[in-house]
């Protein structure tokens, strides 16, 4: 093996290698859900700049996090295409384009929460523990904690989806027998 | 709790190829070597082997549906039809690529990758045997493998969405549906399974299940059988195949979500089906049917001395023997989903919503509470078979009889039903007329005075 490959650090390359890949397949997709006029080529964008976190979750040895995320926001993307084509008619709707004034104030909106972040990032010191090898699996502490010790909590925020679900159907019904 | 059972020994990227390069050129290992290795596998070991086995499995259903519907099937290229697959192969490659007029170009030639890359990653997660998985330590497998296969659903919909065309829409808005109905009570069954085995990891999920047939998790309980049943149906539904075939129903929308596409990206949304049939076939083997585990555990037993004497030879020969056993498993499972879906007729769309949420899911919230419900009342042996605990000495179950009396129980009703499928099918084999002429022969079979 040649002495330069070896010298390198495998884990540090591997992972700046594919942080970049995923970063740029994220922040490309995400300009186009911006500059995309297509509803449903909105949606396919934002799935890849979710998919593409859900990357960005693994490489943070989040498998968890990252399969929860293609499962939650594949179905969201999903259900988004559904109206796009369902609510619109093919023809012109699809074609959602911005006013001048939306456009002026999406860009104020954007430039703040940019400076935001900006700052937070800069003014922030950040701490990383490494992981300690001999802790359960964070899907085991995570069932634990959700089944456990923060049970009544999570049953009573299903409950609140739950009112919420009903909430729906019974508007769509009544909507439907006023036809 | 057993998670994590294999993980400090099981390396990254197949162990054991790993390993037997390691000695037998007395390197060190190195990660960079792994991780070329994992690219080699992927190349050279998955790609070919899912193309070969989308290119067979579509001659065999061929084959199977001509002979459950009397017909023939493929029989006029090279021996009993064999190659017409490679034969239907050049002439796809060869057609013209069209894009439709008013296509969403961009979007029309990116949704068949989209719809194989997924069940293509998949198979990283699948363990073929002990050793033999390309990411052991991956601590939520199933969980993982269920998130990718639910991006296929993205490349039919923008695929059809995208082909301009309204039969295509209205294929891909009806697999959003089906997506829609299916995709709960699928998920559910396989918890029910889960929940009994305590773990995600697909490989532990495979050693927990070595102690022979009595250990499989799909005879641990009453609930975990009948979810196996609900899986099976769910996973009919996820790969849009009949009698769940509604995105594609040829009989109504010309040919579905894809009927613009021509050549080699219709050619890629069929590899995609058939190597998703593959995928769920393989899940369910791993989660229910003992993964690559011999109905005697002998495997089991074997893997563990191999393991501790170190025995390289013999642990070689027995992952390939696992993963013989393991995909002769699946390959089983997809007979029968081919065997049903030309045996069932199609139903309507609002049907499937209708079994889907009205029937599967609450079936599957009923197998999980009761499957829950029943580990709470019957003592059951935790470990790993072999590793912990003998799984054929009556000793090893003191404080759990009842389970293994139910798991015994259970095994001879699997065995029983498998027995008389295989007889039945033997006795329509056995006295089937002219066997021989009906698979190479094409002209008419004379009728028997």
């Amino acid at each position: 093996m040649p002495t330069c490959l070896a010298q390198l650090d495998f884990t540090t390359v591997a992972t700046g290698v594919l942080f970049y890949a995923l970063a740029a397949v994220v922040a490309l997709s995400a300009v186009g859900v911006v500059v995309s006029t297509n509803i449903v080529r909105t949606a396919a964008c934002l799935l890849f700049a979710l998919v593409g976190v859900a990357g960005l979750y693994v490489l943070l040895s989040a498998e968890f996090l990252a399969a929860v995320q293609v499962v939650v926001y594949v179905g969201g993307t999903l259900i988004l295409i559904i109206f796009g084509v369902m609510l619109t008619s093919k023809s012109a709707a699809l074609t959602t384009g911005a006013r001048r004034g939306e456009v002026a104030v999406a860009c104020i909106i954007g430039a703040v929460m940019l400076a935001c972040l900006t700052l937070i990032l800069l003014r922030t010191t950040f701490t990383s523990d490494p992981m300690d090898p001999a802790a359960p699996y964070p899907v085991v502490a995570l069932g634990t904690a959700l089944l456990g010790n923060y049970l009544i909590p999570f049953e009573l925020i299903s409950v609140v989806l739950l009112v919420v679900m009903i909430g729906a159907a019974y508007l769509a019904k009544a909507r439907r027998g006023d036809r | 709790m057993v998670s994590g059972v294999m993980s400090e020994t099981a390396q990254h990227i197949p162990g054991l190829f790993a390993r037997v390069i390691y000695d037998a050129t007395g390197l060190a290992p190195s990660p960079w070597a792994s991780w070329a290795m994992g690219f080699v596998v992927v190349a050279m070991i998955f790609l070919p082997a899912i193309g070969l086995f989308a290119v067979m499995a579509i001659w065999v259903e061929r084959k199977v549906a001509g002979h459950i519907q009397s017909r023939l099937g493929p029989n006029r290229v090279g021996p009993i039809g064999l190659l017409q697959s490679i034969a239907d192969g050049i002439k796809l490659i060869t057609k013209e690529d069209l894009t439709p007029d008013g296509a969403d170009r961009l979007l029309f030639k990116l949704a068949p990758y989209i719809a194989f890359a997924p069940a293509f990653a998949a198979f990283l997660a699948l363990p073929f045997g002990p050793d033999l998985c390309f990411e052991p330590n991956l601590a939520v497998g199933v969980f993982w493998v269920l998130a990718i296969l639910g991006l296929e659903v993205m490349g039919v919909i923008l695929g059809g969405w995208a082909s301009n065309n309204k039969w295509a829409t209205f294929g891909a808005m009806r697999e959003a549906c089906q997506v829609v109905s299916y995709e709960v009570p699928l998920g559910l069954s396989i918890i029910v399974a889960v929940a009994v085995a305590g773990t995600l990891n697909m490989v532990t999920l495979g050693h927990l299940q070595g102690g022979g047939l009595h250990t499989w998790v799909i005879f641990r309980n009453p609930f975990v059988m009948l979810s196996f049943v609900v899986y099976f149906i769910a996973s009919l539904a996820s790969n849009k195949r009949a009698p769940f075939d509604l995105p594609e129903s040829d009989s109504e929308l010309v040919a579905g979500y894809h009927t613009e596409y021509s050549g080699l990206r219709f050619s890629m949304f069929y590899f995609a089906e058939y190597a998703a049939m593959l995928v769920v076939a393989c899940i369910q083997t791993a989660l229910f049917l003992g993964a690559w585990h011999d109905p005697f555990g002998l495997i089991g037993y074997y893997y563990e001395q191999f393991t501790r004497t170190n025995n390289t030879a013999g642990l070689v020969a027995l992952n390939f023997l696992a993963a013989g056993i393991f995909v002769g498993k699946a390959l089983a499972l997809v007979f029968v989903q081919m065997w049903v879906r030309w045996t069932l007729p199609r139903p309507r769309i609002d049907q499937v919503l209708y079994a889907c949420i009205k029937v599967l899911l609450p079936l599957s919230f009923v197998l999980l509470v009761g499957s829950c419900v029943w580990q709470l009342v019957v003592p059951e042996v935790t470990g790993v078979p072999w590793q912990t605990y003998n799984p054929f000495s009556p000793a090893a179950w003191r404080g759990a009889g009842g389970t293994m009396v139910t798991q015994v129980l259970l095994a001879l009703v699997g065995v029983g039903c498998v027995g008389a499928i295989v007889a039945w099918v033997g006795y329509a084999f056995v006295t089937g007329r002219n066997l021989k002429q009906r698979l190479t022969d094409p002209s008419p079979i004379p009728e028997r005075v």
